[in-house]
């Protein structure tokens, strides 16, 4: 039979989990409202970006002047991966379903005698990939001082994988991120930045109208196409924010409620130990009784 | 009084302004540019300038201050798509500062690595514009 002071102890122990549980849902839920709002706040410019360089890379995708962001190198033999994940852990599968999917990702195109090399972001998925493919990784970006996602951000991550793609470190680069979908479901993506894809159905200029450039075609899409990369990281930033505090919410709630259904079963755990230890004393008491 | 025409002003972080107005003068990369409702479809890159509102809601800012980034003119409606912008009363020259700093060091490395580039050219027009704005706007 369990001693009575263990089993108290074990009662207040697993109480003040509940409560921490408790309050990092509540946190995770006002986090999650911002995040929420911020992803919001940067549909309008990627919406609208994708549009005009969708359009752009319609006019001028088939001559051979096209730019290589958009061409590409002329060969898919090196691909980079840039894994984005959080900084922190406590957020259920959210981490480990980015990694899966790389690491699926992964051992495809080795399959295929590609060479694969790892960017991370964030020290979680970092942390996980460290294992099988350290000798792949070739750079980390560390946004645990980051407090608030801002555009910059995103842009010094495209810089140092624009600056990898001039020297000639790999031909095609995907991002690896989760795509919010609701507090309870993020849906791991896989999206390739470099070469440029665009959605065949994406809608051309309604209007149908015939739009000057200036400079030039050519020298628009050359401007455009690096901020395209960076507004598809910085999207891919905020869309994985927003899904790991909904994760972090959804773990949180499991686990109070986890914590609830533990402190029920210990309670009567407890009280059926304090009973027996009374009706014990009682029968000692009189069976001494008894015997005089 | 002139036609309207619907304006917007949307940075990666947030949307600034949209509002209907008479005329947007844009600080295109050849020059500015004033657009007017039915402007000839037009897309351009902008360089660091001044963006000016004319007949825009009233109390509604009046001037941004953009770091770059283009614009898309269509018709019935203007939309610039700022790397960077903000209301020109939110321009400080610590800010400016900054900006002019950050293009300096990259115009250098340029420089360093292969003088005469188009590429070192361009950053040297780009911490010229930034110069006139801030003289323009914080003296």
């Amino acid at each position: 039979m369990p001693n009575l002071k263990d089993l108290k102890n074990r009662i207040a122990s697993v109480k003040s989990t509940r409560k921490i549980t408790k309050a990092m849902q509540m946190v995770a839920a006002a986090k999650l409202r911002r995040a929420q709002d911020a992803a919001e706040a940067a549909r309008p410019y990627a919406e609208r970006m994708q549009a005009v360089m969708g359009g752009l890379a319609q006019a001028v995708g088939a001559s051979a002047s096209a730019p290589r962001l958009l061409a590409g190198t002329g060969k898919d033999d090196v691909h980079l991966l840039v894994v984005m994940t959080a900084e922190r852990g406590l957020c259920g599968g959210f981490n480990s379903t980015i990694v899966r999917k790389a690491r699926q990702h992964a051992e495809m195109l080795l399959a295929q005698g590609k060479t694969v090399k790892i960017l991370t972001v964030g020290k979680k998925g970092r942390e996980q990939l460290k294992r099988d493919h350290s000798a792949r990784m070739i750079g980390h970006v560390d946004l645990s001082e980051v407090r608030r996602l801002g555009y910059g951000d995103a842009a010094r991550i495209a810089s140092d994988v624009l600056g990898r793609f001039d020297a000639g470190e790999f031909d095609v680069a995907t991002i690896f991120f989760n795509r919010f979908q609701s507090v309870i479901s993020q849906v791991p993506t896989a999206t390739q930045i470099i070469p440029a894809r665009f959605d065949a159905a994406a809608p051309v200029e309604a209007s149908g109208a015939q739009y000057d450039y200036e400079p030039s075609e050519e020298a628009v899409l050359e401007d455009l196409l690096p901020r395209g990369v960076a507004t598809q990281i910085f999207t891919a930033l905020l869309e994985n924010a927003a899904s790991e505090q909904g994760a972090r919410m959804s773990a949180m709630d499991n686990a109070t409620r986890n914590a609830g259904d533990m402190i029920e079963r210990l309670t009567i755990e407890f009280n059926r130990s304090r009973q027996a230890v009374i009706t014990n004393e009682l029968i000692e008491i009189i069976s001494g009784a008894e015997a005089l | 009084m002139a036609a309207k025409m619907q304006f917007d002003l949307v940075s990666p972080e947030r949307r600034l302004a949209s509002m209907a107005v008479e005329a947007v003068q844009i600080p295109a990369a050849e020059g500015d540019l004033t657009a007017m409702a039915d402007h000839a479809p037009l897309i351009t890159t902008l360089r660091p300038g001044v963006l000016r509102i004319d007949g825009g809601d009233a109390g509604a800012e009046a001037a941004y201050f953009i770091t770059g980034g283009f614009a898309d003119v269509a018709g019935p409606s203007v939309t610039v798509l700022a790397e960077q912008a903000m209301p020109v009363s939110e321009v400080t020259a610590t800010l400016m500062d900054g900006l002019i700093s950050d293009a300096r060091t990259a115009q250098d490395k340029l420089n360093s690595a292969e003088p005469g580039q188009p590429a070192a050219a361009a950053a040297a027009k780009l911490v010229a514009d930034l110069e006139m704005v801030k003289a323009q706007l914080v003296g």
